[in-house]
């Protein structure tokens, strides 16, 4: 009998000791969906937090300069204390000419690089080159900024004797070897996505390789192929300490590429290494610079998304 | 009757099959020159700065002799940045994660989440370096600290660590989930216990590829104002510091030759780090990758 009576007693024990942890544990499971809803508000967060700064300081920016002055004046001239002049033109300009060889580069060697990787070569070799190309898309811009400064812009002398030491050329080769393996790497993707009896109907008929890759792998992956490129130049866009090191600090606005040049990022690594005093107009400016870069890529992003989801063929 | 002329056929097939072998070759080359460049950078970079690099180049403070020049507080300064970059993107990435993939219900609000992250990912980081300017420097006055830079990477790198997390968890099969569900275990201890083991290598492999790309990053910490040039080391996480590539830029930026020569060694220490984070990240991947 108090046998009995004990071991109930201990039953009722454990149930009240469970019931204890229980309630910890369903706090616990309760909470941890909401703790975690807060990390992933971060990321929104950053998003709210880098439109916010770039707005409001970019009113402040706009209190002692017109926006008409901003998007219409030809020169940039912010540290002349007299007569300071800001218009934005020629350090668009700057962005543009360094984007524009850097997509000269890149796109050709990129799509023939995916098309041989994709088309031609075997398994084998696939494996080991594309990891080598991803390599160069890991190399820290620095090191790529160093090599524009000490070895392509060089070798572009012995080439063009009127290449000024600073200068859009260089720059701009080297961003397209950067983003190069994005281009080949991402049309890789989209090119090895072709179903391959599309290739054996179109072998079937007689073509050639080379007709099987230009005339229904390419236009079949076309969507895939032309995101690729378009997050590749926006990348270009953004790219700052290659053109800080090597392109120079001097907007111009005009079409020469083998003068110096200054681009939107690099303008503002040349403010923020200055002592460009906290509240002056040119420490505004590099905000309103930021917003118009901001704008550019992020215009840039929701177009290659934009294409991937409205043109991507389904097989 | 011979419906085929052996002759005609021979003819009209030879350009295009001349045609294919010609492209084949051009492509081929177009991929090889990746490579090439590859060679070149680093073979340039090696022969100008392994004259530099010794152990007095590493155990020096920066000085304006090139000859007694190091890249001590640099190194020392990577690993405080580290120290700060990795506990906090890992927390929110694979929190944000397991959120995304465990808990959140197909809705606007888990749409926005994602494309916010996509889009996140190509903001410049030059912007990220303007934010951390305006919130982190300034606004909550953490000035040019460690923190302040620690922090301003680890929002740049984490929608990469998120995308990592999201694809290992979304790689753990469902019945292993089932199982647990049904051994009576909770959600979470479900997750803790069961997903996250599971996905632990390819979190792990997504982190340390963010936190390489956190080393080689310039550009958001020249925003901030961090010193291009620094003669101490940080003491808490409210010192001062200086990275290994900002050292970078700073002699790169120097006319002189023998700067230039510092600048190829610093970037020769700079490589090695990046290869042995990586070869860690795919060594793990080899090690612990398991098919279900």
């Amino acid at each position: 009998m108090t046998r009995e009576n004990t071991k109930s007693f201990s039953v009722q024990e454990l149930i009240q000791e469970k019931k204890k942890k229980k309630s910890t544990a369903g706090i616990i499971e309760k909470l941890m969906p909401y703790i975690l809803f807060l990390t992933a508000a971060v990321s929104v967060l950053t998003t709210i937090g880098i439109i916010l700064t770039l707005i409001f300081e970019t009113f402040l920016f706009f209190d002692a300069v017109s926006i008409k002055e901003f998007f219409t004046e030809r020169k940039w001239y912010p540290f002349s204390e007299s007569e300071g002049s800001y218009g934005i033109l020629p350090l668009v300009s700057g962005t543009l000419k360094v984007t524009l060889i850097a997509a000269i580069v890149a796109v050709p060697i990129g799509l023939t690089s995916a098309i041989y990787l994709s088309e031609y070569a075997s398994d084998r070799s696939r494996r080991i080159i594309k990891p080598i190309l991803e390599v160069l898309a890991g190399i820290p811009t620095i090191v790529y900024g160093f090599f524009a400064l000490t070895f392509v812009t060089p070798l572009l002398r012995e080439l063009i004797p009127s290449l000024e030491i600073f200068n859009a050329l260089s720059p701009g080769i080297v961003i397209g070897i950067m983003i190069t393996p994005m281009i080949a790497s991402l049309s890789e993707d989209a090119m090895s996505a072709v179903p391959n009896s599309m290739r054996e109907g179109a072998l079937a008929l007689g073509s050639t390789k080379f007709e099987v890759a230009i005339k229904v792998v390419l236009p079949a992956a076309v969507s895939g192929i032309v995101a690729s490129i378009v997050l590749a130049v926006s990348r270009a866009i953004g790219e700052t300490m290659i053109v800080a090191v090597a392109g120079g600090s001097t907007p111009n606005l005009d079409w020469n590429v083998t003068s110096s040049i200054q681009t939107m990022t690099a303008y503002i690594v040349q403010v923020s290494q200055g002592d460009a005093g906290y509240g002056t107009t040119i420490y505004y400016s590099i905000y309103a610079v930021g917003m118009t870069l901001f704008v550019f890529t992020l215009l840039m992003n929701l177009l290659a998304q934009y294409i991937t989801r409205r043109f991507r063929e389904e097989y | 009757m011979n419906l085929i002329n052996h002759e005609t056929v021979v003819k009209r097939m030879k350009p295009r099959l001349a045609k294919n072998s010609v492209t084949k070759w051009i492509f081929f080359t177009a991929t090889m020159f990746g490579l090439l460049v590859l060679g070149v950078l680093l073979y340039r970079i090696f022969s100008q700065g392994l004259g530099y690099l010794d152990l007095q180049f590493l155990q020096s403070l920066p000085s304006r002799k090139p000859e007694q020049a190091g890249v001590y507080t640099a190194l020392i300064g990577t690993i405080w940045l580290m120290a700060v970059v990795a506990p906090v993107s890992l927390l929110l990435g694979v929190g944000t994660a397991i959120y995304l993939e465990e808990y959140a219900k197909a809705s606007k609000m888990t749409n926005f989440i994602k494309i916010n992250i996509s889009n996140l990912a190509g903001v410049p980081s030059i912007v990220f370096g303007l934010l951390g300017l305006t919130v982190f420097v300034r606004a909550l006055a953490l000035g040019t600290s460690v923190l302040a830079a620690g922090l301003t990477m680890s929002l740049l790198v984490l929608p990469v660590i998120i995308v990592a997390a999201q694809e290992a968890i979304r790689a753990v099969p469902r019945e292993l989930r089932e199982a647990s569900f049904g051994m009576g275990a909770t959600k979470w201890q479900t997750i803790v216990r069961v997903v996250l083991p599971a996905a632990i290598p390819g979190i792990l492999t997504g982190g340390i590829l963010a936190l390489s790309r956190a080393i080689g990053e310039t550009a958001p910490l020249v925003v901030l104002g961090m010193p291009l040039f620094l003669a101490f080391l940080p003491n808490s996480l409210f010192d001062m510091m200086t990275v290994l590539p900002m050292q970078i830029y700073n002699w790169t930026g120097r006319p002189q030759a023998e700067f230039h020569a510092l600048a190829a060694a610093g970037i020769i220490v700079l490589l090695v780090m990046l290869i042995f984070m990586n070869s860690i990240a795919v060594l793990i991947r080899n090690k612990f990758q398991k098919r279900y």
